[in-house]
């Protein structure tokens, strides 16, 4: 009998690292829009990048989909490293791999039918005409669009019919990895319920596995099995979505929970919110020791000094704290 | 202003765009020092109310009907100049698109002190460092830099809170504030709130807040106007609207949030349908298309009743909102 070995992650990023070089005023700096970070995302799972405006969360997907360079690091799909992958290779990987933009208004061609829009990776990958056809009728009703959608053009469809189209054609290929950009932030709040839905479904049925981009936290945790708190390029604390949003270690996930509003009045008159001071600061110039440091409410000194690695906390996430996960174990400071 | 008038009383306001009522009989009335949401999807109205106040509406929009009252002063019936007067000092609005409204050819820190210098004649030197002051408590680092740089040199979470700046400097009577926070990271947005409480309370500034996001209005808000298709279909204390909605809307708006603490991975509440166009709501009750309740008697316009204290809602049945749990 062969031994029980966890299966490969179907997704692993190594160190990643995007950095963009300036031109003009600012010759020879660069924006470390992603500076070295590593996750796993298994199969059939749920992987959510959270963090704030500009923290790289893009940026991190389109590394993922050789859409942006990697500076250093590698990505591993199904075990084989894709970092470097151009032209017709990267070309194999849409089979695999698609994503699906915030906005689904500029992802959709004005003047293709919907029906075309959804045809349009089968017809790149040259599947037969017959087949492009039927496809598109099973996937439009995979999304929950009646058939009599396929002839119409997207400015006849409301946002969250758009969205569900762009869905029905990124899964036009069978791909087994969707990246998902804060794909329910455009839409109207009774429209997002429908799609988080239709996601959950699609995963439940196909298998399919997610690395959901959101600022919304709310939506993290409910969609989400793992999650990543990203501050300026890093990773601040990650784990299992229970852990992290009950028992948040890092300073930054404590603050960033703290600050979301809660829809029910009596529990937020009641709640204590942590205030953080400043503002993210710029990725074109991070600090050298912690991220956080600039705006965080417990640091000591090492932390101007030394980046603090990600460490495993007792409550079950990872966190880079040099105070709240210390890399001897012991509680430094405090 | 006589203390015992409401600072902003809106009443039965309509506005028309291509012969479709988009706001449909309007009223709403906010106190000194209270705050007063007025909640709502994307086109139901929320920004043309608030723009008809200062008769700031687009060129494509007409105001048909209704009265808008600032502390017993009828601001419809203003001339352009007496208006003007009025703008930026006892009013001040902080509009949804904040690139959009300010001034592309002035520095940052010249609109913050504007107002200033316009309504309260201070000198410059007095009027920067109350600018900058202002600046850096909603957040912005390095105010003294920034003062000094034009919009097209600042992200856009920057200019909103340079807009809000601008609004709040010279303490208004009423703050009109357009999605003020819908921009921005939800640390700055706990800081913007925390300023706007803090508004209310020293200078007893009535603040009208637009939002769709329902977790601002649960900690911003004392009161809440629930929006659709043009019309005010709920309003009512917070509590009241949080704990015991009376209208369908409003309870499977709220149902359909995803929840902190709720259960995971779940199916959520959705409403059926989609946000109609302006123009296409069907006759009677806008919502009833999308609405599990409805019936006969839903295809006429439903009046808005008392349900409560200060409650009101308009819905037919009213009675029976608890069942869709
Ligand atoms: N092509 C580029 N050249 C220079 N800087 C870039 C480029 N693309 C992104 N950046 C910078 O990299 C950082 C990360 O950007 P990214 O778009 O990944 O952020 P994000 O987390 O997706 O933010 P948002 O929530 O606003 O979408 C930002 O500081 C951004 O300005
Ligand atoms: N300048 C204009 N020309 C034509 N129609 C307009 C104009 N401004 C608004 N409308 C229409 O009037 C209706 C109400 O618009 P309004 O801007 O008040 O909506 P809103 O509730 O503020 O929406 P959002 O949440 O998207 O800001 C919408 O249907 C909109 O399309
Ligand atoms: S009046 Fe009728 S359609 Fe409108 S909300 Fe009430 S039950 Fe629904
Ligand atoms: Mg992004
Ligand atoms: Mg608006």
């Amino acid at each position: 009998m062969a031994l029980a070995e966890s299966p490969q992650p179907l997704l692993q990023v190594r160190d990643l690292k995007v950095h963009f070089p300036l031109r003009g005023a600012h010759k020879d700096a660069t924006v470390k829009a992603v500076d070295g970070i590593s996750f796993d995302v298994p199969a059939g799972r749920t992987v959510a990048i959270v963090g704030e405006s500009g923290c790289g969360k893009s940026t991190t997907a389109y590394a993922v989909l050789g859409l942006e360079k990697p500076t250093s690091g590698q990505v591993l799909f199904d075990g084989r490293d894709i970092t470097h992958l151009r032209g017709r290779d990267r070309q194999a990987l849409a089979s695999e791999m698609q994503i699906v933009f915030q906005d689904p208004s500029a992802a959709l061609d004005p003047k293709m039918t919907i029906g075309d829009s959804v045809a349009e990776p089968l017809a790149i990958a040259g599947r037969p005409r017959q087949e492009r056809r039927r496809r598109v009728a099973e996937l439009l009703d995979r999304v929950g669009l009646s058939q009599t959608f396929a002839a119409r053009l997207p400015n006849a469809l409301s946002g969250g019919q758009r969205q569900r189209v762009v869905i029905a054609r990124a899964l036009a290929l069978s791909p087994r990895l969707l990246v998902l950009d804060e794909p329910v932030s455009a839409l109207d709040v009774s429209i997002r319920s429908q799609i988080l839905n239709l996601l959950l479904e699609l995963q439940r049925d196909l298998g399919l596995t997610y690395l959901f981009i959101s600022h919304d936290l709310s939506v993290v945790r409910h969609i989400a099995d793992d999650a990543l708190v990203l501050y300026l390029g890093t990773i601040a604390e990650r784990g299992p979505v229970d852990a992290l949003f009950e028992a948040p270690r890092h300073p930054y996930t404590q603050a960033l929970l703290s600050a979301i509003p809660l829809p029910d009045p009596a529990r937020q008159r009641r709640r204590e919110r942590i205030v953080l001071k400043g503002e993210l600061p710029s990725a074109l110039d991070p600090p050298v020791g912690c991220p956080f440091i600039g705006r965080c409410p417990i640091s000591i000194d090492r932390c101007a000094r030394v980046r603090p690695p990600l460490v495993p906390c007792p409550t079950g996430t990872e966190a880079a704290c040099h105070v709240r996960a210390p890399a001897d174990g012991g509680v430094v400071g405090l | 202003m006589n203390a015992a008038e409401p600072v902003l009383a809106m009443r039965d306001v309509a506005i028309e765009i291509g012969g479709a009522r988009v706001v449909d009989g309007v009223s709403i009335t906010a106190s000194a020092g209270r705050i007063v949401a007025l909640v709502g999807e994307s086109g139901c109205g929320k920004s043309l109310t608030a723009l008809s106040i200062l008769r700031l509406l687009p060129k494509a929009a007409r105001f048909t009907g209704g009265t808008v009252e600032l502390g017993g002063r009828v601001l419809s019936a203003m001339s352009e100049e007496q208006l003007a007067g009025v703008r930026g000092d006892e009013v001040a609005i902080i509009f949804q698109e904040p690139i959009a409204s300010l001034n592309p050819l002035m520095r940052a820190g010249e609109q913050v002190e504007e107002a200033l210098r316009l309504h309260r004649g201070l000198g410059s030197a007095e009027a920067r460092r109350e600018a900058i002051a202002m600046m850096t408590r909603v957040g912005i680092s390095d105010a003294e830099r920034r003062a000094e740089q034009y919009p097209f040199e600042l992200s856009g979470g920057m200019c909103q809170r340079i807009m809000i700046a601008a609004a709040l400097i010279c303490r208004p009577k009423l703050l009109i504030a357009d999605e003020p926070t819908t921009a921005l990271d939800v640390t700055i947005q706990a800081q913007i709130l925390d300023l706007m409480r803090d508004l209310r309370q020293s200078a007893g500034t009535a603040i009208l807040v637009i939002t769709h996001d329902m977790g601002v209005v649960a900690d911003l808000a004392d009161d809440v106007c629930i929006m659709y298709g043009g019309r005010i279909v709920e309003s009512g204390p917070v509590d009241a609207i949080f704990e015991e909605p009376r209208h369908p809307y409003t309870k499977l708006l709220l149902a359909t949030i995803p929840k902190l603490d709720g259960p995971r991975k779940v199916d959520l509440k959705t409403i059926a349908g989609v946000v109609p166009a302006a123009g296409t709501w069907p006759d009677g009750c806008r919502f009833r298309n999308r609405c599990p309740l409805a019936d006969e008697a839903c295809a006429t316009v439903p009046p808005l009743v008392e349900v409560g204290p200060d409650h009101d809602t308009a819905c037919w049945h009213s009675t029976r909102v608890a069942e869709l749990a």
